[in-house]
């Protein structure tokens, strides 16, 4: 049968992982990009200057504690920031569905702007193309961010050693969710909203704390599951989980419940995870803290445990792993 | 969350565990118990309990996911009627369950429609959005999940859609646990019985087994605590030599059930022969559409013959649903046979038993 592209292509498991080595790395893998990294950091005179890009397919555009706009901004200057870099620029493409209403665009596009005045980003550079009713759900968006590399932070796997601090900024699978319950009118009450915000004030936490940081990473797609399986794969260490040290809200846990999905597979778009020195995770914790946007930071686990896997203590007092989701998110039956 | 956090505390847990080991011990033979239900294979795995049990405590899953027994023959002619043009509409699990060529995820990246439902609500209004759809629901499920399912024919009777009907696998569990424990193959001590199911067919319902093939039968909830102190009851009527029915779920399970739920899914539906996957017929363990609402059973109102038979001759599904082998013991299993490549449907499922160990079941230390 002719091979095609299926949702969980894209849904961040297993087959986006083979998808993107088989037929992205093959043809680009040779330069900046061989390691994937969510940002690029590159060389330009004396200074480094940290580049990403994303698209946002959201739908609806419209969900529970944002829309679209404003998550065009926070998703690129977000890889930005944990690339270690502080965000400038970004450019903004815009693709409309015909027959989309001038007053939806209107409130998206308001909420862009507030929120790159937020993280003190400006629009310099953008695209927008109009395309025949069918040929897009609504609005899709593209941004791309343009930052300057923190002198004095050094990030990467490679610097992370057992004993290392593994922290979260907040509660976590708050945006899947709520994405989630809004797309298939799962009634939530008023507790589920998307955590989607700038994760650059955090970022002003972590830099005084210089090389004793030394990775940092949203949990995007595949939610912190996703991330942590990317830390270990291939390393000479794992991570161990605290039960139940991985903050989670009284809105997602009923969803999750109710639905058999795992917290820890859902995205987040306002949240961090940090590694760093066991000496460093207190000051750091109470820099996260003292920001709206991190006071629920907590330390999840520590790097160590069996290489390159994520395990967590469960009550009986056994290990099990953490995996990486394979795919589309399913409910379960029943 | 209440009626979660209390029945994940590990202090509590620890207390159950050292009473198991106390009477694992005083038995001087290995206790083989199973859970039929997927729910609580799931938790099993999730929790680690499989692993923090002493030796001589087999846990033994059983054919309880209503996905992983549904026959090849109903996926392919689900993805048949997609390919007429009629839409069917399904609970996510059974996106990737294998037929016998094809699957409902392929047919749908194939440019086929098929709609993920999160309650059968949604297919009524699919048909009510689009009156000149045909729109099948898929009804698939354990006693739990007819209820719902079948207000889906309620829906459309009362709302008078004349595009709407199920296409059914449905499955009854007393009729399963018969079957499983008069297998010579099998052996099995007790049974950890359903939650959800119970809530529906009530405890009573196991009285007249119990006692007929002399098996303790003991209702557990779904969170770890309520697992560990339903792997007490049973040791303890294994250690007294008794077989009763044991409800320990009895903050949702009534010893009558609910009886409101049964008439409802009487007026719509009969008890019919059903086709377990991997097992084969069971006589009487299924439910089909009455013959006077013929109009919202898609089988008769298309004319859909589901062919019987399990394909992939190599897949030990049958034998890890009765039991008789654990999922690492089948040669596919995480090696061809993986959560997203899956073989057998015990790998598709979230709650089927190969997913399961999969999941969390390869455990460390």
């Amino acid at each position: 049968m002719e091979e095609k592209i299926q949702l969980a292509h894209g849904g961040g498991g297993k087959l986006s992982a083979r998808l993107i080595k088989d037929e992205i790395l093959s043809r680009f893998g040779n330069g900046p990009l061989r390691n994937l990294p969510d940002a690029a950091e590159l060389p330009l005179n004396a200074e480094k200057i940290i580049y990403s890009t994303d698209s946002f397919v959201v739908s609806p555009y419209f969900f529970p504690g944002g829309n679209i706009g404003e998550l065009a901004v926070y998703g690129t200057v977000n890889d930005v920031c944990v690339a270690g870099g502080r965000p400038q620029w970004l450019s903004l493409a815009l693709i409309i569905e015909e027959g989309f209403p001038l007053e939806n665009l209107r409130r998206i596009l308001d909420s862009t702007a507030e929120a790159a005045n937020r993280c003190g980003v400006t629009i310099v550079t953008g695209d927008t193309k109009v395309v025949q009713k069918g040929n897009c759900d609504g609005i899709y968006m593209n941004t791309s961010g343009i930052g300057i590399k923190v002198a004095g932070l050094e990030l990467g796997r490679r610097r992370i050693k057992p004993g290392d601090a593994v922290i979260v900024s907040g509660t976590i699978g708050e945006h899947g969710f709520a994405v989630l319950a809004a797309r298939n009118g799962i009634r939530t009450g008023e507790g589920l909203v998307s955590d989607c915000g700038p994760l650059n004030g955090l970022l002003e936490q972590a830099v005084p704390f210089g090389d004793k940081v030394k990775f940092m990473r949203d949990p995007t797609r595949g939610g912190v599951a996703a991330v942590l399986n990317e830390i270990v794969e291939g390393m000479e260490f794992g991570i161990e989980l605290k039960q139940n040290a991985v903050p989670v809200s009284e809105g997602v846990r009923s969803v999750s419940e109710m639905l058999g999905i795992d917290p820890l597979n859902v995205a987040c778009e306002g949240r961090m995870i940090l590694i760093c020195d066991q000496s460093a995770a207190d000051g750091i914790l109470s820099g996260f803290r003292s920001l709206p946007e991190g006071k629920g930071a907590c330390v999840i686990g520590t790097v160590g445990g069996l290489a390159g896997t994520v395990t967590m203590k469960t009550i009986t007092g056994v290990s099990r792993l953490i995996d990486l989701p394979s795919g589309e998110l399913l409910p379960r039956i029943c | 969350m209440k009626y979660v956090d209390e029945f994940r505390n590990s202090d509590v847990a620890a207390a159950l565990l050292r009473e198991i080991a106390k009477l694992a011990s005083s038995l001087d033979k290995a206790v083989n118990i199973m859970e039929v239900c997927g729910s609580h294979t799931m938790a099993i795995a999730r929790h680690g309990i499989r692993e923090a049990l002493p030796a001589n405590i087999n846990l033994i899953s059983g054919p309880g996911c209503p996905v992983c027994v549904t026959e090849a023959g109903y996926i392919d002619a689900a993805i048949e009627l997609g390919r007429q043009g009629v839409v069917p509409a399904t609970f996510g699990d059974m996106l990737n369950v294998p037929g016998s060529k094809s699957s409902l995820a392929k047919f749908r990246a194939e440019g086929g429609r098929v709609e993920i439902c999160y309650s059968p609500d949604s297919a009524v209004e699919l048909a009510e959005k689009a009156p000149n759809t045909e729109i099948v629901f898929l009804a698939v499920g354990f006693e739990t999940t007819v209820g719902p399912a079948v207000s889906v024919i309620d829906s459309a009777i009362n709302k008078s859609l004349g595009n709407l009907s199920i296409l059914t696998a449905f499955k009854q569990i007393m009729p399963a646990l018969e079957a499983l424990s008069s297998d010579p193959e099998i052996r099995i001590d007790a049974f950890l019985c359903p939650a959800h199911v119970s809530a529906i067919i009530g405890a009573d319902a196991y009285k007249p087994f119990a006692e007929k093939r002399r098996i303790p039968c003991v209702i557990a909830g779904f969170e770890p605590v309520d697992i560990l102190y339903g792997i007490i009851g049973i040791l303890k009527q294994v250690q007294a030599g008794t077989a009763t029915v044991e409800n320990q779920y009895s903050r949702v399970v009534k010893p009558e059930g609910n009886v409101r739920a049964r008439n409802f899914i009487n007026t719509y539906l009969e008890t019919a022969d059903a086709w377990w996957r991997g097992i084969g017929i069971i006589p009487q363990s299924g439910l089909s559409v009455r013959q006077e609402f013929a109009g919202y059973d898609a089988a008769a109102r298309f004319n859909v013959q589901i062919q019987r038979g399990d394909p992939d001759k190599r897949c030990q599904c049958g034998n890890v649903l009765k039991g008789k082998i654990r999922p690492d013991q089948c040669g596919m299993f995480a090696k061809v046979c993986t959560p997203e490549n899956p073989v057998g449907p015990c790998m598709v499922s979230s709650e089927g038993t190969c997913s399961a160990y999969f999941k969390y079941g390869r455990v460390i230390g």
